[in-house]
């Protein structure tokens, strides 16, 4: 399972304050924590409230890079802010993201291909958020068939099947879990599935366990990336569990050590 | 259309040996591991290290060998250094594995002091690469490894063995006199992989493990063992580093107390030749071990091991 830490977000007040102070040791402090939690890779997000997101993206992941190595993964919707974020990039990079539009996957495409980077693509349109498995994999097969065009390697795109809350949109789960499975068969060699965990329980009681059962479950259905909370501890100890489930790793008494220490 | 794995892990490698400008006395050191593919699969990564054969040689002449292997060794069996230097000069070893077996309190009993000076000697004695291992009586090796580590400082060993019962002191000393050490499982990649991580705990880094996966021979288990090292190498070429340590397997200690590499013609007219047979058995044993992903192989028998040297050259030449 592939872990991005989705804690530098300027939407936590932690973070909005310290990127209007420019306190670069409050940032440090939470991509190393994240990092010895088990994340692979760091999201990165000015938050709605910034209000220079195209200095404050490049402020933030020079920041970083002073502490880490690992793959960034340039969160904004708007292309403008992620192309200034490719430009100081020095790790390995993850564009976050486009949508199945025309205009955002002609730009944000080309500018994978430049960058090396992995793309992250919402199953998403302007005409709004899909309603049911079909409309997903039809969403999906767009971005598909754009990057293809466009000869951006399948097997760097991530699918994101867009997770909604449980509390608003329950009769949704299922068809959510099975197309991250239908993901891997729109094309050969096949795209890889990401999910944004936390808005599964976006405004629900029992965050945690919510969170924790429904990676559980996206595992069992395929699911090879998510964006979480790599400080919650029994989070990443289910997804390891899961994987050992699955045999993506074999077993021993010290397992989740191993995982933890080696990975 | 060949389709070709993509592999993400690597074996670690492992060195063993220590020349003088290193520390040691050895004229060569040997790397084993380092695989980005399976066994031999040159197009789906690269082949670090050739698998590599230990002549087998012990500390007291050897008990229950049968006629066929005790042959071609004749009188040097005797005189353990005298065995090291004919492995070394007339069969060109490139590397030794002693067993400590007269220290075993049912051969012997040689104190560690005993021990400790005979391998100091061995040292003196021949310049490849040293495997020690000891007698398999857990308080006995746990009295004369230490004090066979101290005399070999610095020459970066291979030593013997460690399992989940019985590691911290062997680990210890592996640390202090900068050797490698194996680390023995019955059998069982969960016990392999939960051995390796205690050990580095310890603070013995995995580039410094050489696995002892416990193998059978052909007609005794033989495809149990295969099973497990294959496992173990998928594992560790996806990404699974506590199993990603190279192989080492006892090829002739297993082979030659099979029935079948032992009873005469005369009992058993329809076996055919024991003068070939436990050769033959040895090669077999060794050739399947090869193709499950073993780095070094412990054997015995010069012809077996000419054989399997040989057929080591020619896959590796198909690369």
């Amino acid at each position: 399972m592939f872990i991005i830490g989705e804690l530098i977000n300027g939407m936590y007040a932690n973070i909005g304050r310290a990127i209007r102070e420019k306190n670069k040791d409050e940032i440090k402090r939470c991509a190393v924590a994240q990092i010895s939690a088990g994340a692979d890779a760091l999201d990165v997000n000015c938050g709605p409230d910034s209000r220079n997101p195209i200095s404050d993206i490049q402020w933030l992941i020079q920041v970083i890079q002073e502490v880490t190595d690992k793959p960034l993964c340039i969160d904004s919707s708007k292309p403008q802010v992620i192309k200034s974020g490719l430009e100081v990039i020095k790790n390995k990079v993850i564009i976050n993201s486009t949508t199945a539009d025309l205009e955002k996957l002609d730009i944000l495409v080309p500018l994978a291909k430049k960058y090396n980077a992995k793309l992250i693509g919402l199953t998403i349109s302007a005409k709004g958020i899909p309603q049911n498995k079909d409309q997903r994999l039809e969403l999906a097969a767009t971005i598909v068939a754009s990057c293809s065009e466009q000869g951006f390697p399948i097997e760097d795109l991530y699918l994101d099947p867009i997770v909604l809350p449980v509390n608003v949109a329950q009769a949704q789960m299922r068809d959510i879990l099975e197309v991250i499975n239908e993901f891997k068969i729109i094309s050969e060699p096949s795209p890889k599935s990401i999910v944004g965990l936390s808005n599964v329980s976006q405004g629900a009681c029992n965050r945690s366990l919510i969170n924790r059962t429904f990676l559980t479950m996206a595992i069992a259905f395929g699911l090879d990336a998510a964006i979480l909370d790599p400080l919650d501890k029994d989070l990443l100890d289910a997804s390891i569990t899961a994987e050992l489930i699955l045999n993506k790793q074999i077993y021993c008494g010290s397992y989740l050590e191993a995982y933890r220490k080696l990975l | 259309m060949t389709v070709l794995e993509k592999w993400t892990g690597k074996v670690n490698t492992v060195t063993i040996g220590a020349t003088k400008a290193q520390g040691g006395g050895r004229s060569s050191v040997i790397k084993v591991g380092g695989e980005e593919s399976l066994p031999f699969l040159f197009q789906e990564g690269a082949i670090a290290n050739k698998p590599v054969i230990a002549y087998e040689i012990w500390d007291i002449a050897p008990v229950d060998w049968p006629r066929e292997l005790i042959e071609p060794y004749g009188d040097v069996l005797n005189d353990s250094l005298e065995w090291a230097q004919k492995c070394v000069r007339e069969y060109k070893a490139e590397m030794l594995c002693v067993r400590l077996q007269g220290a075993h309190p049912d051969f012997g009993n040689k104190s560690a002091e005993e021990e400790a000076e005979f391998i100091s000697r061995l040292l003196k004695t021949v310049e490849v690469p040293l495997i020690i291992v000891g007698s398999q009586d857990d308080d006995k090796d746990n009295l004369v490894l230490p004090a066979c580590c101290e005399v070999s400082r610095g020459e970066r060993c291979l030593i013997g063995s460690a399992s989940t019962d019985n590691y911290k002191t062997l680990a210890v000393s592996a640390l202090a006199d900068g050797h490698n050490i194996i680390a023995e499982s019955p059998i069982d990649i969960n016990i392999a992989k939960q051995l390796n991580i205690l050990i580095s705990d310890m603070g013995l880094g995995l580039d410094r493990i050489v696995m002892n996966p416990t193998i059978g021979a052909l007609g005794y288990g033989l495809e149990y063992a295969y099973s497990i090292m294959e496992r173990g190498r998928l594992a560790a070429l996806s990404g699974d580093k506590a199993v990603a340590s190279p192989f080492i397997c006892f090829v002739a200690q297993e082979t030659w107390k099979t029935k079948e590499a032992r009873v005469t013609q005369q009992e058993f007219p329809s076996w055919g030749s024991e003068s070939e047979r436990g050769i033959i058995w040895e090669i077999v044993t060794a050739t399947a071990l090869l193709q499950a992903g073993a780095d070094i192989l412990v054997m015995r028998h010069p012809k077996a091991i000419e054989k399997i040297d040989k057929y080591i050259d020619e896959l590796m030449d198909s690369g």
